[in-house]
């Protein structure tokens, strides 16, 4: 669906999440989408008119909505579960775990809003705990998308998937990262945006952005940097992850998420039982009542700006694994 | 407190609540204007709570299961003593303990809320502890009708039926709308009367827009001997301001400058009014 991409005009990832849904209900009855008062914060209120035999309603019931996804599953619908990241992956996780995941009930489980999007609305609707949770669970894959163009791709690729999918994105408009016209998307199979061999950076979802502008900034310094959008958390593109290992001298990821069980501490298990140890730092939401604020606030809070990255990029550069400890 | 000051304190109640909504640039407007009332005579006359004895273990509980309407709880809290009003200026800011639901970070917040359906439990596990440690603290905890369909409400009415908390009273601000469209168009909930006294509670419905008649009914509390009490709360979401009454969009609307004068002017007028 490349040529359909806009590089100039780029909007919420919400947005082209619900524009790709009306997309494919347009030819495909079987696509429907399981809302709990939520259609209005998943930009669904158009896929709603337009396709009002498409939609179901469960009222603010999150673990109720996740069942009722499955039994819809169960009937070759192809569903996409749509409520808060925050309370699908924490009230109704265990709905995850057995209705879709160890049931294989293959529904996708779509987390708006994720992360810190909701700022200064405060921890009960922040999700920094997704990734973990579902990591640990079998049969569900995990992905951030970072861009629009990853978006779309990622939702007509779960809508064909057999398997469950869990999505999360933001609020926030985010900019093409490249040109993707010759790219194939295919969960678990990272992007690399840029490339250099200083520093590997990898991100996924709203924080591929900063990373991006983190790399340009260490360019100025003769700082060559290997930026990846890491979109699947798993499976982990283990082949891509190795190969900037082998290439970097140093590697720091970065995430919306708890600094515990996600993206960073997948990359660094896979990579210490590689043997392939480097200077290595996982940047994320600290484990402590996370500062309030707007997601931009809490982002510079923790470091994971522009300015926050290509200074712990440089401090990582600059020491050895010995050093680190 | 007369019925003249308790109105009076609703109007202030309700431009300090849209006064800092505008500040902050966000907010739970509607829901907010809709259980004034309640939070109103709760403070005012029903509990036994105050800064003073907030760390008494016999104080009365107030836990709000629709932690979003938090405007109307700060609001409220700062009149009583709990903080200087002036902190509220900081709602929704970088560092600041004033954030969008009630948090503990806050004197006068029992519970941390908002994700809706956690109150009630919450609430009961208070009032198993009131009825274990024979205080005579009551427990009273407020719900939004859009939040019933959430599972937890209804195991936790079974608890407290099963337990005869006759110390909690639970109220439903049933103001007929939520996010997306009317209640009853969501997930129709009705009728809720029967659906409470079927799960062992003793129900009463007020006008929850009505300072005088909520008085009388809360004071009533425990309702039944033996059980826990239900008040169905009939209100108006977005109450007091013409153009947001039970209008959709102020869920989470934030008045324009020139919207919130207009609604500053009709709150003034009903001051002089009374
Ligand atoms: C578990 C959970 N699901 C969804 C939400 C998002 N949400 C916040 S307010 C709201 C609507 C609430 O409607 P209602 O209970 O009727 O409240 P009121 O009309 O009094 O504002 C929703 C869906 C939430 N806070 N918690
Ligand atoms: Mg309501």
């Amino acid at each position: 669906m490349a040529e359909q991409i806009n590089t100039t005009s780029y909007k919420p990832n919400l947005e082209v999440y619900s524009e790709t849904l009306q997309r494919l209900a347009e030819t495909d009855r079987n696509i429907i989408a399981v809302t709990s008062d939520s259609r209005g914060s998943g930009k669904l209120v158009p896929f709603g008119k337009r396709f009002p035999q498409q939609i179901v309603e469960v009222g603010i019931a999150e673990q109720n909505l996740v069942g009722v996804a499955a039994g819809l599953a169960s009937c070759n619908k192809k569903v996409f579960a749509t409520s808060p990241a925050c309370f699908l992956t924490a009230r109704a996780l265990e709905q995850i775990k057995n209705d879709v995941a160890y049931s294989n009930n293959p529904v996708n489980v779509i987390g708006i809003s994720a992360g810190v999007s909701y700022g200064a609305l405060g921890t009960t609707h922040h999700s920094l705990h997704d990734f973990a949770a579902l990591r640990a669970i079998n049969n569900i894959i995990v992905a951030a998308p970072a861009d629009n163009w990853e978006t779309e791709q990622a939702i007509e690729l779960a809508a064909k998937t057999e398997l469950p999918v869990y999505l999360r994105f933001g609020k926030k408009p985010m900019p093409f990262l490249k040109e993707a016209a010759d790219e194939i998307f295919a969960f678990g199979k990272g992007r690399i945006i840029t490339e250099g061999d200083a520093i590997a950076i990898i991100a996924c979802g709203e924080t591929v952005l900063p990373a991006l502008e983190a790399a340009a900034l260490l360019q100025e310094e003769n700082i060559a940097a290997t930026v990846v959008s890491m979109h699947t958390i798993k499976p982990l593109d283990t082949e891509l992850l190795s190969a900037v290992a082998r290439k970097c001298q140093a590697i720091l990821t970065v995430e919306e998420h708890s600094i515990y069980g996600g993206l960073g501490e997948a990359c660094a298990a896979y990579l210490l039982q590689q043997g392939m140890g480097k200077p290595f730092k996982i940047m994320g939401i600290p484990d402590e009542y996370t500062v309030t604020g707007s997601q931009g606030d809490i982002f510079t809070h923790y470091g994971i700006s522009k300015a926050g990255i290509a200074e712990a990029a440089k401090t990582l550069i600059g020491t050895t694994i010995q050093e680190q400890n | 407190m007369t019925v003249k000051e308790l109105k009076q304190k609703s109007a202030e109640y309700r431009k300090r609540i849209l006064k800092y909504i505008v500040k902050a640039k966000a907010g739970h407007t509607g829901g907010s204007l809709s259980c004034t009332d309640i939070l109103n005579v709760l403070y005012n006359g029903i509990m036994n709570v105050f800064p003073e004895n907030f760390s008494s273990p016999d104080r009365d509980r107030y836990i709000q299961s629709k932690g979003h309407t938090v405007e109307a709880l700060f609001v409220v809290l700062a009149d009583k003593g709990f903080f200087p009003e002036e902190d509220l200026n900081t709602l929704c800011q970088y560092q600041s303990h004033y954030i969008g639901h009630p948090t503990r970070k806050v004197n006068g917040v029992e519970q941390n809320t908002g994700a809706l359906g956690h109150g009630l439990p919450i609430a009961v596990g208070t009032a198993i502890a009131g009825k274990l440690d024979r205080k005579d603290y009551n427990v009273y905890t407020l719900l939004g009708d859009g939040e019933l369909p959430e599972g937890s409400n209804w195991e936790a009415a079974l608890t407290a039926a099963h337990y005869k908390l006759d110390n909690l009273c639970a109220i439903i601000d049933k103001n007929s709308l939520q996010i997306t469209a009317p209640t009853a168009d969501v997930c129709n909930t009705d009728p809720l009367d029967e659906k409470w006294k079927s799960f062992g509670w003793a129900v009463k419905e007020v006008d929850g827009n009505d300072v005088e008649a909520l008085r009388k009914v809360l004071h009533q509390h425990p309702f039944e001997a033996g059980k826990p009490s239900l008040l169905i709360a009939h209100t108006t979401k977005g109450k007091g301001v013409s153009y947001m009454e039970n209008v959709l969009k102020w869920h989470h609307g934030v008045p324009s400058e020139a919207e919130y004068e207009q609604a500053i002017k009709e709150l003034d007028q009903v001051l002089k009014t009374l």
